[in-house]
């Protein structure tokens, strides 16, 4: 498998949250709006990136039996790093986003990223491995919270397109919003993958 | 490449490595971080400040007695070429639908609210969190509390609650009434 594809996979065919369905408490939780969805996608990536480097860098070095508890060291300390970071210098997207960054640390695309793919691979592939699942991971979640904001409060990144008294469709904003907007999502993506596997077949 | 024996020794040996470089790392993050994050609470104190008083040149942070609760209020007395122009009451509510909300209100010399901006909160998105845009906090500037009955309509008071927001209103009127009680019963004893 090329480096390409290495880094592709992470947006359409193993989406770490349409296909593995990985993650779906921050995917559902802080995505009211797109600046948030990209905001949590960005911090994210970073994490995940940055944590595959160096667990794939120390996996030789690392008995077996404590490779758990190293991982979420390493995974613990590059959240409180972002966390601090957002704090002192994002302080309104820190505080929409609230205790979903501190919970990166237990969010199981980056502990499964790290076992699965890091501690077996090499640091490069595993940079790349990060940087494709966060990409994707970032792209769905903008795309979601988008889609939200759109509907439910009639503006994008913030920007008002309806009259400014007139509300959205207040559903989407809250929580049941997220699981119809993230189900569609999902669907659609099964029909398009439903779709070229079919067409392979024939050809 | 084999993997390293897993004897108590390497166990031990690697665990207090990896740890001891992660709380160097966190250790120097947090010393680069820690005046950026203390700044911005300040500033955002100030820029508060700022929106709900009169221009001043100076101003003294006096603790007055809260009239139903055991904790005191912090005010910004804001002085001006000497003489009290205004107050800022850093007050709060536990009634918020979501918990705790924190409103910095301004009132002149004669009690009449200036502007209220909202600190902290944790309402509803799209909901509750209207409180923090400045429609709805607009009716209460210029009222002075003794004939504007800080409650909203629904409870036979003058203030119009957001819609689909009643809790968070009465929430936010409840932060006001506590700010303009205690100041005045400070104001009525000192």
């Amino acid at each position: 498998m090329n480096q390409w594809q290495n880094f592709t996979k992470g947006i359409l065919k193993e989406n770490p949250v349409l296909v593995l369905v990985l993650g779906m408490c921050p995917a559902l939780a802080t995505t009211s709006s797109a600046i948030n969805g990209l905001g949590m996608g960005l911090a994210f990536t970073f994490v995940l990136a940055l944590s595959n480097v160096i667990i794939s860098a120390v996996r030789k070095m690392v008995p077996n039996i404590i490779r758990i508890p190293i991982f979420i060291v390493i995974i613990a300390t590059f959240v409180t790093i972002v966390d601090m970071v957002m704090h002192a210098y994002v302080p309104d997207l820190y505080k929409a986003l609230g205790i979903f960054i501190p919970l990166i640390v237990v969010n199981c695309i980056v502990l499964g990223r790290a076992e699965a793919f890091a501690s077996k691979n090499n640091i490069l592939s595993s940079l790349v491995d990060g940087l494709g699942m966060g990409v994707g991971f970032t792209l769905l979640l903008t795309v979601l919270g988008s889609i939200r904001e759109i509907l439910g409060a009639g503006s994008i990144f913030g920007y008002k397109f309806i009259a400014p008294t007139a509300d959205g469709i207040l559903v989407f904003i809250l929580a049941p919003g997220a699981f119809l907007t993230l189900a569609i999502l999902m669907a659609l993506n099964n029909l398009y993958k439903n779709k070229t596997s079919k067409t392979t077949k024939n050809s | 490449m084999s993997k390293k024996d897993s004897n108590l020794l390497n166990l031990v040996l690697t665990l207090f490595i990896i740890a001891a470089l992660a709380a160097i790392l966190l250790a120097l993050v947090n010393k680069i971080t820690s005046g950026p994050i203390a700044d911005a609470q300040q500033q955002k104190e100030k820029d508060a400040l700022q929106k709900v008083l009169p221009s001043f040149t100076d101003l003294k942070t006096i603790y007055i007695a809260n009239i139903d609760g055991s904790d005191s209020l912090k005010v910004y007395e804001a002085i001006s070429n000497g003489s009290v122009v205004g107050y800022a009451v850093n007050t709060y509510t536990m009634q918020g639908f979501n918990g705790r909300i924190e409103v910095m209100v301004g009132f002149d010399t004669t009690l009449t609210i200036i502007n209220t901006e909202v600190i902290n909160q944790a309402e509803t998105p799209g909901l509750g969190d209207k409180i923090t845009k400045p429609d709805f906090r607009e009716q209460f500037k210029g009222k002075n509390p003794e004939n504007f009955i800080l409650k909203v309509k629904k409870d036979k008071g003058d203030v119009d609650a957001i819609t689909a927001s009643t809790i968070t209103s009465r929430a936010f009127c409840d932060a006001l009434d506590r700010a303009y009680r205690s100041l005045k019963a400070w104001k009525g004893g000192a």
